[in-house]
């Protein structure tokens, strides 16, 4: 029961919904960027919501079946095959024993999710199978995953179907995500510096067009646009920072901190990316553009609640599907 | 010290709340933000996700979604200032806990110093003389941040407080001892950094395998000591 490595990737590393309850050591939560997908393709294969899964950027590894096993990928789109077959994301999909998937082209998206029915086997550090580089810690090592790796699967009752001498097979529904997911303008709440910005900046913050910099990664987003001033400022005393927080840099540009974020700061805090749009701002690519909106914490909420509500019912019918599928099947 | 402290609080985005004790590095804020974190700790209040002591402020995350399945009325937000606010007002700061004092060794070889020699020059005295200072003096860990196990420590004496470097180093080496402004610290793993680096420490300060992983805490008095290149590299060895 496991999947090989037969190419590495450029960054591909397990991570589940983070490591909470450490940041008084400075240790960041890390986790997954985009939490909705996850979600999804573990609704998909009939997993636990925080199952681990596998996030990999592009280019992305080539991996190889090493036992039939049901999987889901989610998130971006990098034109995956399967023996050179062309499969979607966001349906389950049984694959064969040594079967082998591959990515085409970046289409949509910067990060693209792998869940497998049953699980990976993981490292556990402090309660989290995240990946923490750094320290060498969770996941797979503590690492991203390199040519050769072996990586052991859980056991798993839902994969005995019979795919005859077809190396995979689609099933024939899909994850609808269109109402989990935003577009530009990411909505943000007002951090405790925003009040020190001039009036141009405040309106440069409201109708400004950033472009995510080359120099971005799972730390943070640094963005490009017009400078962005303050109207009076004194030193500031570093505090903590979160997901999200968007921070002044001393060259008038911003950074958004992403899941690998520091757990302090000392920079000047514009705002706050609400939870219900960071899973789509992480699927923004260096080069892309986008705007921002203020918004305040009843209505941050209300839609965090109203995805969460999409979300269990996305989960609900995905179970629903697999589990009649199987009935019918076996 | 007042039974309850002053404070104020404000949302850090949809999902966290930072409590303010004050408004600048001072040790009895800080003692304040120590003592507020470990009795939020022990609380255990509903949804809390993680509990961040800075220099003057505790920031608490919490689960929103948690929350708001208990109360559709007020906002998740609100509720979690009710909690803090309940706390606080029956927070009686304990008597603080004698600090736990730690002692460093430093090895101040120039081979380990990098900047060492140039922060001498900039403030006219010898190296030795910046030794003295650094290792004569008490610090306090005022909060750990920035990476696993990084102690912000202070302060350092005004002869040789300095400034991040303005171009940041790529590579900074684990147990580097550096200093920033009024702050010393000790980088505990290979990493880019700004610090002026004025030595190294052969101790681990951080160690995934230790129950405890970091060696410093908030709240802790630390102090240097120095030691030669062959003392650096025999401790290093254990």
């Amino acid at each position: 029961m496991s999947l090989r490595i037969h190419k590495s990737g450029l960054l591909d590393a397990l991570q589940d919904s983070g490591r909470y309850g450490y940041q008084h050591l400075g240790i960041n939560p890390g986790g997954v960027m985009d939490i909705l997908a996850m979600k999804t393709a573990n609704a998909l294969v009939g997993n636990d919501a925080g199952e681990p899964v596998l996030e990999m950027h592009f280019p992305a590894a080539e991996i190889v079946f090493e036992t039939m096993v049901l999987i889901a990928l989610s998130g971006a789109d990098f034109s995956a095959t399967i023996n050179g077959d062309p499969v979607p994301i966001l349906h389950p999909i049984i694959v064969q024993q040594g079967s082998i998937l591959r990515f085409g082209k970046n289409i949509t998206g910067a990060r693209i999710y792998l869940a497998v029915a049953g699980g990976y086997t993981t490292n556990e550090w402090l309660n989290s199978s995240s990946t923490h580089k750094q320290v060498k810690a969770g996941g797979f090592g503590g690492r991203s995953l390199q040519k050769n790796d072996i990586l052991s699967l859980k056991k798993n009752k839902t994969t005995r179907v019979l795919l005859m001498d077809k190396p995979c097979m689609v099933y024939p529904w899909e994850a609808k995500v269109s109402d989990l997911y935003v577009v530009s303008p990411f909505k943000f709440i007002p951090g405790a510096e925003y009040f020190c910005l001039t009036e141009t900046s405040k309106q440069q913050l409201k109708s400004g067009v950033f472009t995510i910099d080359q120099q971005s990664d799972r730390m943070g987003y640094r963005l490009r646009g017009e400078s962005i001033g303050l109207e009076s400022f004194r030193d500031l005393i570093s505090t903590a920072v979160t997901k999200g927080t968007i921070q002044l840099l001393p060259d008038g540009q911003l950074i958004i901190l992403m899941a690998d974020h520091q757990t302090t700061g000392g920079y000047p805090r514009m705002g706050h990316i609400i939870s219900t749009d960071f899973p789509s701002l992480a699927q923004l690519r260096a080069g892309e553009k986008f705007s921002l909106q203020k918004t305040n914490i009843p209505t941050a909420e209300n839609l965090l609640i109203e995805q969460q509500r999409n979300l269990q019912q996305l989960q609900n019918a995905c179970n629903f599907r697999l589990e009649e599928y199987l009935k019918n099947h076996q | 010290m007042p039974a309850t402290p002053a404070y104020h609080i404000y949302p850090c985005g949809d999902h966290a709340v930072t409590i303010e004790l004050g408004d600048t590095v001072d040790a009895a804020i800080n003692q304040k933000v120590i003592a507020l974190f470990a009795y939020l700790k022990r609380q255990q209040l509903n949804g809390v996700k993680d509990i961040i002591p800075a220099y003057h402020t505790v920031t608490i995350v919490y689960d929103v979604i948690l929350l708001k399945k208990q109360a559709n009325d007020i906002t998740a937000y609100e509720m979690i200032c009710v909690q803090i606010e309940k706390a606080i007002d029956s927070f009686t700061a304990e008597p603080p806990t004698a600090a736990r004092l730690m002692r460093i060794p430093v090895c101040y070889d120039l081979s380990l110093a990098p900047d060492i020699t140039s922060l001498a020059a900039l403030h006219k005295i010898s190296i030795d003389e910046v030794i003295r200072l650094h290792t004569g003096k008490t610090y306090r860990v005022y909060m750990i941040g920035f990476l696993p196990g990084f102690a912000y420590m202070g302060t350092v004496d005004d002869k040789i407080s300095t400034p991040r470097k303005p171009q940041p180093r790529t590579s900074v080496p684990a147990g580097s001892v550096g200093i920033a402004g009024t702050q010393t610290g000790i980088y505990p793993f290979n990493s880019p950094g700004g610090w002026q680096l004025i030595g190294q420490t052969p101790v681990q300060l951080f160690s995934v395998t230790r129950e405890d992983p970091c060696y410093l805490q908030p709240g802790d008095d630390i102090e240097f000591y120095s030691i030669t290149i062959t003392e650096f590299e025999k401790l290093k060895q254990l």
